[in-house]
């Protein structure tokens, strides 16, 4: 398969049609399986009791709400290298979902605050750089609505993105830099996971399924994108609409 | 399995506030998501067709 020839709206278009439905099935596969181990397999927390159950949704969500702001920026710095329209589609279409998981990341963070810590809100470093986060996406996406040419807009937002980045360390890194009230990580790539077995795989089941929930959304909105920015030819449609279209001309 | 009764775990030992709030605003974020997207793609392809006819159903997108 030449891979290349998929840099192409065109060519990408069906492959991302095709694509969606299995994406989508194992999202819902796994997030049922995820909910059923968070809620009825994972034990009681010993200190938290059953608050701490808020992190089957909360570390995913948060998770993906960095790692898709790492991929849209790559995506946006392939448009800019190689000025190829579909990066920057691909990064157009990113954005609303990853600035949707870094909301849900700090909803969901609030509705654990507040038993845990007696607070909603607290303006610690962990919490102020996600909510920057947020800001950053919100961004993105104002600076490419506010400018009419779809060149410079694709650019500036990609600018945006790029320089943006640095801020994902610091999130991540925001709870061994700075004494934070948010608690440390609970899984690192260092020190291996401090939580028991089956919370672990039920909140690492519940990452995958966000993960495939977010490629199938983002393939659909890629495919919208397409369709509204390259207005012809329309390659979804049926033979028969084409030709009926041919006709009416 | 920690559930004696169905009220205990919709209860979540005191907690079902905070954790049903969390799961069901998730599951709206993203069912809204998806509804959002099928429309947008409704209106894109409906403007493309509408192009395509020659400009004869403008007003459908």
């Amino acid at each position: 398969m030449i891979w290349s020839k998929y840099s192409a709206p065109q060519a990408f278009y069906p492959l991302a049609g095709r694509l969606i439905p299995w994406f989508a099935a194992v999202a819902v596969l796994l997030m049922v399986v995820g909910l059923y181990m968070g809620f009825f397999v994972a034990p009681t927390d010993f200190q938290q009791g059953e608050s701490y159950r808020i992190i089957f949704v909360h570390v995913p969500a948060a998770w993906m709400s960095m790692f898709l702001y790492v991929v849209m920026a790559i995506w946006a710095g392939v448009g800019m290298g190689l000025n190829a329209r579909l990066s920057f589609m691909m990064a157009q279409a990113i954005a609303p979902t990853g600035a949707m998981f870094t909301f849900l990341a700090l909803l969901t963070g609030a509705m654990w605050g507040k038993p845990t810590w007696g607070a909603w809100w607290v303006w610690d470093a962990r919490l102020t750089s996600e909510l920057i986060l947020l800001f950053q996406y919100a961004g993105v996406m104002l600076l490419r609505t506010s400018i009419d040419d779809l060149r410079r807009a694709d650019r500036s937002s990609a600018v945006f993105a790029l320089v943006g980045v640095v801020n994902v360390p610091i999130i991540y890194y925001s709870v061994q830099w700075w004494n934070t009230l948010h608690q440390g990580a609970s899984v690192s790539m260092a020190t291996g996971s401090k939580m028991a077995a089956t919370m672990l795989m039920a909140m690492l089941i519940m990452t995958i399924a966000f993960w495939m929930y977010s490629i199938a959304v983002i393939l659909a909105r890629v495919r919208c994108v397409i369709v509204e920015r390259e207005s012809l030819p329309a390659w979804d449609e049926k033979p028969a609409v084409i030709h009926e279209a041919v006709e009416a001309r | 399995m920690q559930w004696g009764s169905a009220s205990e775990f919709f209860a979540m030992g005191g907690y079902g506030l905070y954790v049903w709030t969390s799961f069901l605003a998730t599951a709206l974020c993203m069912v809204w998501e998806v509804l959002a997207l099928w429309r947008r793609r409704a209106a894109a392809r409906a403007e493309q067709r509408a192009a395509l006819l020659g400009g004869t159903d403008e007003t459908a997108a």
